[in-house]
């Protein structure tokens, strides 16, 4: 955070008209130290909802209280991966579909970090949906955002195993026939201790999904449905970024500890929310240290137990 | 609120619980139209805006909260 305070924007309250200009009223928006400044305004389109879910983010990890200097986000490739870029603590951009591999290293590189990869569902899902599988089967301790938004953005609109039975996409002229993935069944089933959906309307729940994934030890997974305006809604005639987040308020339903299986989405249609799974299992390190430490007794050092 | 990041999502504009925020006539560097705050007696400064904001332009603060940072703000001028 060593240049949290440079660069400060202020902005005085007369331009919102609120309260009369007076000498210190000048102050910057609480998350703009959390933001490279010199990288703002992003690329993302008006409407997109990937900044949202930055936005909710940035609250739950400055909630949690976490140590700034010990939290490292990765990113893949797309819309969605350039988050990594834009947020102030150490991060790296991999190549597509490979920051959970990256992350893996990392966290057992130094296992006092707090590891999140933020990515999209193409990248995690398609590209790197291997990847995926592994890491939540072995419960690296890291902390997987996904954000959705059924297509690949940043490519022009092309169809992800993710976009939804029935919707038209740039390569799906005539609509979509491929089944789309369950994410929350799928790391439910890989073996994920915490599994949530929101979407960007639910901000308070996600910033909060956010709060209790960063604390939490284990693979957690969490998912978060933004809209894309430019080439999904637009391609589907479902308007701008806000008609899709009012789509989102009317057909969600916040329904905690359902059953995975049953929270598959369809097009426009009911979206089940909450948090799905909260359980606990042995991290990979923990379970490595255990092992070795039962094989070889007192002659094994443990390896990162302080920090799991 | 930062007008020139602005992207004219009108995010802020319909989900504001108190409706306080419309959008101006003028337009940015941009050419989007901007939020403006135009019932500011309505406003709670709880925040949502700033929540929903993918843009990082907006935010709300609670007078409370902007009064305690000033009289620290004070206090700080007066220590120095």
């Amino acid at each position: 955070m060593s240049n949290a305070s440079r660069d400060t924007e202020t902005c005085a309250m007369e331009d919102a008209g609120a309260v009369a200009p007076a000498p210190g009223l000048e102050m910057q928006n609480p998350i703009m130290p959390y933001l490279r400044q010199e990288r703002i305004p992003h690329i993302w389109c008006p409407g997109c909802g990937i900044g949202t879910t930055v936005n909710c983010f940035i609250r739950g990890l400055e909630e949690s209280g976490l140590d700034l200097n010990k939290v490292a986000i990765v990113s893949g490739i797309g819309c969605t991966g350039r988050v990594a870029g834009y947020m102030n603590l150490d991060s790296f951009h991999t190549t597509h579909g490979r920051p959970i591999p990256f992350a893996t290293g990392l966290k057992l590189a130094n296992p006092e970090l707090k590891v999140v990869v933020y990515s999209g569902d193409g990248d995690l899902f398609a590209i790197g949906g291997n990847h995926f599988f592994h890491a939540a089967r072995r419960n690296m301790d890291i902390m997987v955002v996904c954000v959705n938004n059924h297509t690949y953005g940043m490519t022009g609109g092309q169809v992800a195993p993710t976009t939804p039975l029935g919707a038209t996409v740039s390569t799906m002229p005539f609509g979509n026939f491929e089944d789309s993935f369950n994410l929350p069944f799928v790391a439910d089933a890989c073996g994920a201790v915490y599994v949530a959906r929101w979407t960007v309307y639910h901000v308070k729940q996600l910033a909060r999904a956010m709060k209790e994934g960063l604390a939490k030890k284990g693979f957690v997974f969490i998912e978060a449905l933004a809209p894309c305006p430019t080439l999904y809604s637009r391609r589907n005639k479902l308007g701008d970024g806000v008609d899709q987040l009012k789509y989102f308020k009317e057909k969600s339903v916040i329904r905690h500890g359902a059953n995975t299986k049953d929270v598959g989405l369809s097009f426009q249609g009911e979206i089940v929310v909450g948090k799905f799974v909260d359980r606990e299992r042995p991290t990979w390190l923990d379970a490595m240290n255990e092992h070795f430490a039962a094989h070889f007794g007192d002659q094994y050092q443990p390896y990162g137990v302080h920090h799991g | 609120m930062r007008t020139e990041v602005c992207k004219g999502c009108s995010y802020c504009l319909d989900f504001c619980p108190s409706k306080c925020i419309e959008f101006s006539k003028d337009f940015n560097a941009k050419g989007y139209h901007y939020p403006v705050l135009v019932r500011p007696e309505d406003c709670s400064g709880c925040d949502l805006c700033g929540l929903y904001c993918p843009d990082f332009a907006i935010f709300g603060v609670r007078l409370k909260d902007l009064e305690k940072r000033i009289q620290a703000r004070h206090a700080e001028a007066k220590a120095a």
